[in-house]
């Protein structure tokens, strides 16, 4: 007896999904639970396991074309099976005919045959995380699976991000944050249909990583950008004139360096920038642990941190940043790199950007967005001036800072960078 | 920080905001001489005198009425219902008159009054002297609504209440009168009103409850942790203005709610939760909303094992717990 492999329904307003691949050809073995087809809808691209064990016997839907969920994809059943007259009929488009309960599909809400009732939040992780729910186990009332099971089975699963080979950026010029030239993703696996005039990316483990991790900052944090702006002429020139002393230590000094370090005088003097917000209540960390952004072209974005930063000089600010570079050149960044920072810097102003409101890294309080450089015109007393300009601008988590609070912080960055010493 | 009970920190709130403001005055039923059928006023028609603590007739219309006049004029009134089952009388006031009046004249004027009144049954007072009435009141836009379920609350809470420009009922829970301590700054302060306060944290179930109830819905989460249930217990305090971040970031947290009141259950407080849970997190939940109230029935029975089998209580919300546990 052949089983219909059917179009799951993959949310609740998604009515209709596009078959974008399929894993197995007519006539090759398929196993119960093994991807047999992947699917696109306008929220979610999923893999479709195989209903059942068995040869695939007849492709009914050919890739790229859209169909409404609860329509017969494919049939599986044993080698040399005949399929009968009424597993004929293959598409359904008409809407009028609702498709029967579509028992193949995982993630409806309401009362499922196979698996119990499938609560709202069982089925929005399920969405969310891609899940086969057939996977796990349900330990509620009646076998029913819950949210707790759910979450059970996610720990389970080995965390895809760190171990991920990512394109590394190969940082040039002492610049962790020059995006990488486009790297080549690897090629669609099925030519787009010819009438679609898009085409679609599938998504990384890190991209997807991304997109969670932004997606809840923005969703429940409350954030406001503050911008100020520095002259940098006494960085400049200390900059300019240390740049070889410190190569001869073999270290690359870089401008980001006076920024990082500018930020830490800072984060010591308003340690409440220092800081997540808690249920029990606003931490504060003793210790200055700071993220910088480093981007990985089109694969995405990476914040390694520098442990400990209250205590680096300038030469051990910019021997850290050449050590994360060189470690990031050489893939060798580890998990531990990435996690525990209690703020953020990122360059944007690298890619011509004067300034931008970046996105909160949860559960940190802040991030400091530092623009391009830029020779302008300023008015220094009656006289106008030529120095180099930058943006400073510092996204901050509203619950637990107030903006006169956090214009004092950014001050004080300016204040520090505009007061260098010479030295 | 002195120990007390919820009517001594009820009564420091009062005498520290008349000794700060002139304006401040109390009228009620047997508030002055007597000092309150509860003692929530003793001392404070000795200190202040007659003029500022008023014994009024029984007859609650003209005590709110008398009260918003007062308002008006730019007095700081305090009026006091004693037994909330009495405030009936007082309802055209209360809705029609303070409630409504600054959105009635622009803006142009405010009504700065609190209203106490001792609510709720368990102490034997049969159908007169155990009501729960704060479902009525916080379904009236323009009318703040006010539950305190510990003494620093209850402090806090009616000093913001006196220094609110807006109509305030302050519901205290009588029972808890003398059976609620607990540790109360001799100093000036305020807790604001609105925000609600997670009291216990825990990842299983969201318990939401005020007033009396939450001091029941502390015993029954400590009993069922020993079972591995974590319940976040959430007190409420403010009915209306309700805290909608509170209670939504803390179901979103756990994937369960449930809401505890005395009040009985069609019609009570627990829907307005329960029907905001349902707008604003549905996707967050893994069981049904569920609700602990009294039952459906015209008041708290006189009779003590009739009283009880109305009264919500611990065990009773461990057991509402743990079916919701095991769902």
């Amino acid at each position: 007896m052949a089983t219909p492999v059917i179009m799951p329904q993959l949310g609740e307003s998604v009515v209709e999904g596009t078959v974008l691949r399929w894993l197995k050809q007519p006539g090759e073995t398929v196993a119960e639970f093994e991807p047999l087809l992947e699917v696109s809808t306008d929220k979610v691209d999923s893999e479709v396991p195989s209903p059942a064990s068995g040869v695939v016997l007849q492709i009914l839907v050919p890739t790229g074309q859209t169909v409404r969920a609860g329509t017969v994809l494919a049939w599986i059943g044993a080698a040399g099976e005949a399929l009968g007259g009424e597993e004929a009929p293959a598409v359904s488009p008409a809407p009028a005919e609702a498709p029967a309960a579509p028992t193949a599909s995982p993630l409806t809400p309401g009362r499922n045959r196979d698996l119990g009732f499938i609560s709202p939040v069982v089925a929005r992780l399920a969405r969310e995380h891609n899940l086969d729910l057939r996977q796990i186990k349900g330990t509620g009332e009646g076998g029913r699976i819950t949210k707790k099971d759910v979450l059970r089975y996610l720990e389970r699963q080995p965390t895809p991000t760190p171990e991920t080979p990512a394109a590394w950026e190969t940082p040039g010029e002492g610049d962790l944050f020059r995006p990488t030239e486009d790297v080549p993703s690897a090629a669609p696996s099925a030519p787009p249909p010819a009438e679609a005039k898009e085409r679609l990316i599938p998504l990384t483990p890190m991209r997807q990583k991304i997109a969670e991790r932004l997606s809840y900052s923005a969703r429940t944090i409350p954030h406001v950008t503050t911008v100020m702006e520095a002259d940098l002429k006494r960085v400049v020139a200390h900059y300019t004139a240390h740049k070889p002393l410190f190569a001869r230590d073999g270290v690359n000094l870089t401008y980001t360096a006076y920024f990082a370090l500018a930020a830490v005088a800072a984060l010591r003097a308003y340690p409440l920038l220092n800081a997540s917000w808690t249920e029990e209540g606003i931490r504060v960390y003793e210790t200055i642990n700071l993220g910088i952004a480093v981007s990985l072209g089109d694969e995405g974005l990476v914040v390694p941190v520098i442990r400990q930063a209250e205590g680096l000089s300038l030469l051990g600010m910019a021997r850290a940043i050449n050590d994360l570079a060189a470690r990031a050149r050489g893939r060798r960044l580890t998990p531990d790199d990435l996690q525990g920072g209690t703020f953020t810097i990122t360059n944007h102003g690298v890619g011509g950007s004067l300034f931008a409101t970046p996105i909160i890294l949860p559960p940190q309080c802040a991030i400091l967005g530092v623009g391009k450089i830029t020779p302008r015109p300023v008015v220094i007393e009656d006289a106008i001036a030529i120095r180099p300009m930058v943006y400073l601008s510092l996204t901050f988590d509203h619950r637990i800072l107030d903006g006169a609070v956090a214009d004092a912080f950014l001050s004080k960055i300016v204040q520090t960078l505009q007061t260098w010493p010479e030295a | 920080m002195p120990e007390m009970t919820l009517v001594e920190a009820i009564r420091q709130a009062m005498d520290e905001e008349m000794a700060r403001d002139e304006r401040v005055f109390i009228v009620g039923e047997d508030v002055g001489k007597r000092g309150g059928v509860f003692r929530a006023t003793l001392g404070l028609y000795e200190k202040y005198g007659p003029e500022r603590v008023i014994d009024s007739p029984l007859a609650e219309a003209s005590i709110v009425g008398v009260g918003i006049g007062a308002a008006l004029y730019g007095m700081r009134p305090i009026c006091e219902i004693q037994f909330a089952d009495f405030i009936f009388p007082a309802f055209n006031q209360i809705v029609n008159e303070a409630a409504r009046m600054c959105y009635r004249s622009n803006g142009e004027w405010c009504v700065p009054l609190v209203i106490r009144a001792p609510y709720g049954g368990g102490i034997g007072g049969g159908l007169y002297h155990s009501q729960s009435v704060e479902a009525f009141f916080a379904h009236v836009p323009g009318l703040k609504v006010v539950i305190p379920s510990n003494p620093y609350d209850a402090k806090g809470l009616l000093k913001s209440a006196v220094r609110d420009p807006n109509p305030v009922l302050f519901l205290e829970p009588k029972k808890g009168y003398r059976l609620l301590r607990g540790e109360v700054p001799t100093e000036d302060y305020v807790v604001p009103i609105g925000p609600a306060r997670v009291t216990r944290p825990g990842r299983d179930i969201s318990l939401f409850a005020y007033g009396m109830m939450h001091y029941y819905a502390l015993q029954a989460a400590e009993m069922v942790a020993a079972e591995g249930i974590e319940v976040e217990v959430v007190d409420l305090r403010t009915l209306a203005p309700v805290d909608r971040t509170t209670i939504l970031e803390s179901v979103r947290k756990t994937g369960k709610a449930l809401i505890v009141h005395e009040d009985n259950l069609t019609g009570g407080y627990g829907a307005e939760i329960a029907a905001l849970i349902a707008e604003e997190a549905f996707e967050a939940l893994d069981a049904p909303v569920r609700r602990l109230c009294g039952p459906d029935v015209p008041g708290v029975p006189f009779s003590h094992p009739m009283q009880d089998w109305f009264m919500p209580n611990a065990p009773k919300i461990a057991a509402a717990l743990r079916a919701l546990a095991a769902y």
